[in-house]
């Protein structure tokens, strides 16, 4: 029944960062420690949320993996290959917490664009764009504007965008950290309803602990200046639905997660 | 969901809709601006013949103001009149069609110096977007350029054109020259707010290309080139105007006849037999420039009217 705990049985590695460290403007009065020394080993087919108070390296642990940034020390494999192969490989798919749609492209348009860039045909272009618009409910909206759509439907658009040519991986960095409370938890729904479909590996960064309880197998925990892995915890939830927000065990994860990270808080 | 839908293409008939409305107000708005700038100049008139002896010793007309007389303000009637006469007695046409001729004449020249100056501009742009190091080379020449003064190098562009050009599959057009005058002007205002317009992509979605392994050309292309189409219009209204302003330049510096800084110098010659011709053909060029900023506008619209200023935002 634990479908939603249990990784697939080829527990393949999705991400590997061995002793990974960031410093920004190395060498200069403003230097910054962004990682420090961070092991971190990803399953294929989980969910892991990077929580932190800000400035602890969330986004930027996330960056490294997509080879947006690259590390001052360490090692990032990814897919059993350099994270750069991996971004020229187009393993990866990415979603930032601004939409980032091309406000002169259709919603069906802003679906095709990775598509286009890796060379498809319009046919199946646009067979691909359906389903995606499918997968995140906006089968009527494909001729729309991004201006014409709400901010969590932009929100989904830019998902739809990322899964559009099927990368196994999809890092998330605070992809509803714009949205209002509501539209928030509806998009959550709708982003574990993805998971389970096709069963992607996401990175999902967020500073909302109820929203990584709710949708990790595994949260980590992460400290600031210089950031470092503060724990590492499993959430043993099984398949959410409504009433998980509500449950025991909802409530006893949260809990832990926030214990850690005020542990964190109180030795600095 | 089908209602959402209908919805939202009522809302974009109602969009076209209003931006007809507003196209017609505006011109509305600038005819009636029109009437009531020739009722200022007319009332300014009466009212200075009125004290007509006075005016010397007035502190302000005829001192500061200029004076009321036919030869500095000829009625605005005057000059409506003289539109439609022949403007030497030997030549049948009337006022007005000498200065549609020479308008469309220097239109051309402008067309083709905003066209190249588009071009280069836009290559400027794009070869300094490749290199800081080349952005911050460059742009003081740029800026250098546009402060040497077209009656310098108007004669210069103009020899230097009909000597070296023979090798043309054309015969090579003093007007051409006018428009490496005209181009000379253009390319300044596209080439810096264009690297402006190119550098203005948003992060994210650089970032986001870089994730799909765009190429520097695809990032262009899908990327940097639309997102700057709000600054390179900024800057096609300015290059539109002022390539008449160089085309007329041009002429009158570089000796050129036909067009309408020809016009201009003839009828500034024979100024006192004849005011109104010059504040005609003055009205001219004035069109001239109204009606190719318009070209852009429109054309800007029918580019850009789906986009809506910071839409990209959730």
């Amino acid at each position: 029944m634990n479908d939603h705990d249990t990784p697939p049985s080829k527990a393949a590695a999705a991400v590997e960062i061995d002793s990974v460290s960031k410093v920004f403007n190395l060498g200069k009065p403003n230097e910054v420690h962004a990682l420090d020394g961070i092991d971190l080993t990803i399953d294929d087919g989980t969910f892991v949320s990077l929580i932190g108070p800000s400035g602890c390296g969330k986004s930027t642990l996330l960056r490294l993996m997509g080879a947006l940034t690259h590390p001052t020390e360490g090692s990032v494999v990814v897919n059993g290959k350099s994270a750069d192969q991996a971004r020229l490989d187009r393993d990866y798919g990415m979603a930032f917490q601004t939409s980032g749609l091309f406000e002169w492209r259709t919603v069906t348009q802003n679906i095709e664009l990775p598509l286009q860039l890796m060379g498809w045909d319009k046919a199946q272009r646009k067979e691909r764009a359906l389903e995606m618009l499918d997968l995140v409910k906006l089968a009527e909206f494909g001729d729309h504007y991004p201006r014409e759509l709400s901010g969590g439907m932009q929100q989904r658009v830019a998902i739809a965008r990322a899964l559009s040519f099927r990368p196994q991986l999809l890092l998330m960095d605070e992809p509803f950290g714009a949205l209002d409370e509501m539209t928030r938890e509806h998009m959550q729904t709708e982003v574990l309803e993805i998971w389970e479909k096709t069963r992607k590996t996401i990175v999902f960064v967020t500073h909302s602990i109820p929203e990584a309880v709710f949708l990790s197998n595994r949260v980590v925990v992460m400290s600031p200046r210089p950031g470092r892995i503060a724990a590492d915890i499993s959430v043993p939830l099984g398949r959410r639905n409504f009433d998980t927000r509500e449950s025991q065990g909802f409530f006893d994860s949260i809990t832990e997660v926030r214990e850690a990270l005020r542990f964190e808080g109180s030795t600095r | 969901m089908a209602t959402r839908d209908e919805t939202a293409r009522a809302i974009a008939r109602h969009e076209r809709k209003e931006a007809v409305r507003r196209g017609v107000r505006r011109v509305v708005v600038f005819l009636a601006f029109l009437v009531a700038l020739a009722l200022l100049y007319t009332g300014y008139k009466a009212f200075g013949e009125s004290i007509n002896d006075a005016q010397t010793e007035w502190p302000v007309i005829g001192r500061v103001l200029p004076r009321t007389n036919d030869l500095t303000m000829p009625p605005i009637m005057d000059i409506v009149t003289e539109l439609g006469q022949p403007p030497q007695r030997n030549s049948s046409k009337p006022l007005a069609a000498f200065i549609a001729e020479a308008s469309l004449f220097t239109f051309r020249e402008a067309a083709f110096g905003f066209f190249f100056g588009m071009m280069l501009g836009l290559a400027l742009a794009i070869i300094m977007l490749r290199s800081r190091w080349i952005e911050r080379g460059l742009s003081p020449y740029l800026v250098a350029s546009q402060t040497i003064p077209l009656v310098a190098i108007a004669p210069i562009v103009v020899i230097w054109g009909s000597k070296s050009m023979g090798w043309l599959p054309f015969d090579w057009q003093p007007w051409m020259s006018v428009s490496i005058i005209a181009t000379y002007l253009t390319f300044f205002p596209v080439a810096m707010n264009g690297i402006k317009g190119l550098q203005s992509a948003d992060p994210a979605a650089m970032e986001l290309m870089r994730s799909y392994a765009a190429s520097r050309r695809q990032t262009l292309l899908k990327l940097q080139f639309p997102a700057s189409l709000p600054y390179l219009f900024a800057a096609f209204k300015l290059a539109a105007t002022v390539s008449i302003v160089g085309a007329i330049v041009g002429e009158i510096s570089g000796g050129v006849p036909g067009g309408l800084g020809r016009l201009i110098l003839d009828y500034a010659s024979r100024y006192t037999t004849g005011p109104s011709r010059l504040y005609a053909s003055v009205m001219g060029a004035a069109v001239l420039g109204i009606v190719v900023f318009g070209m852009v506008t429109v054309t800007e619209y029918f580019v850009m009217y789906k986009r809506q200023e910071g839409s990209a935002a959730p």
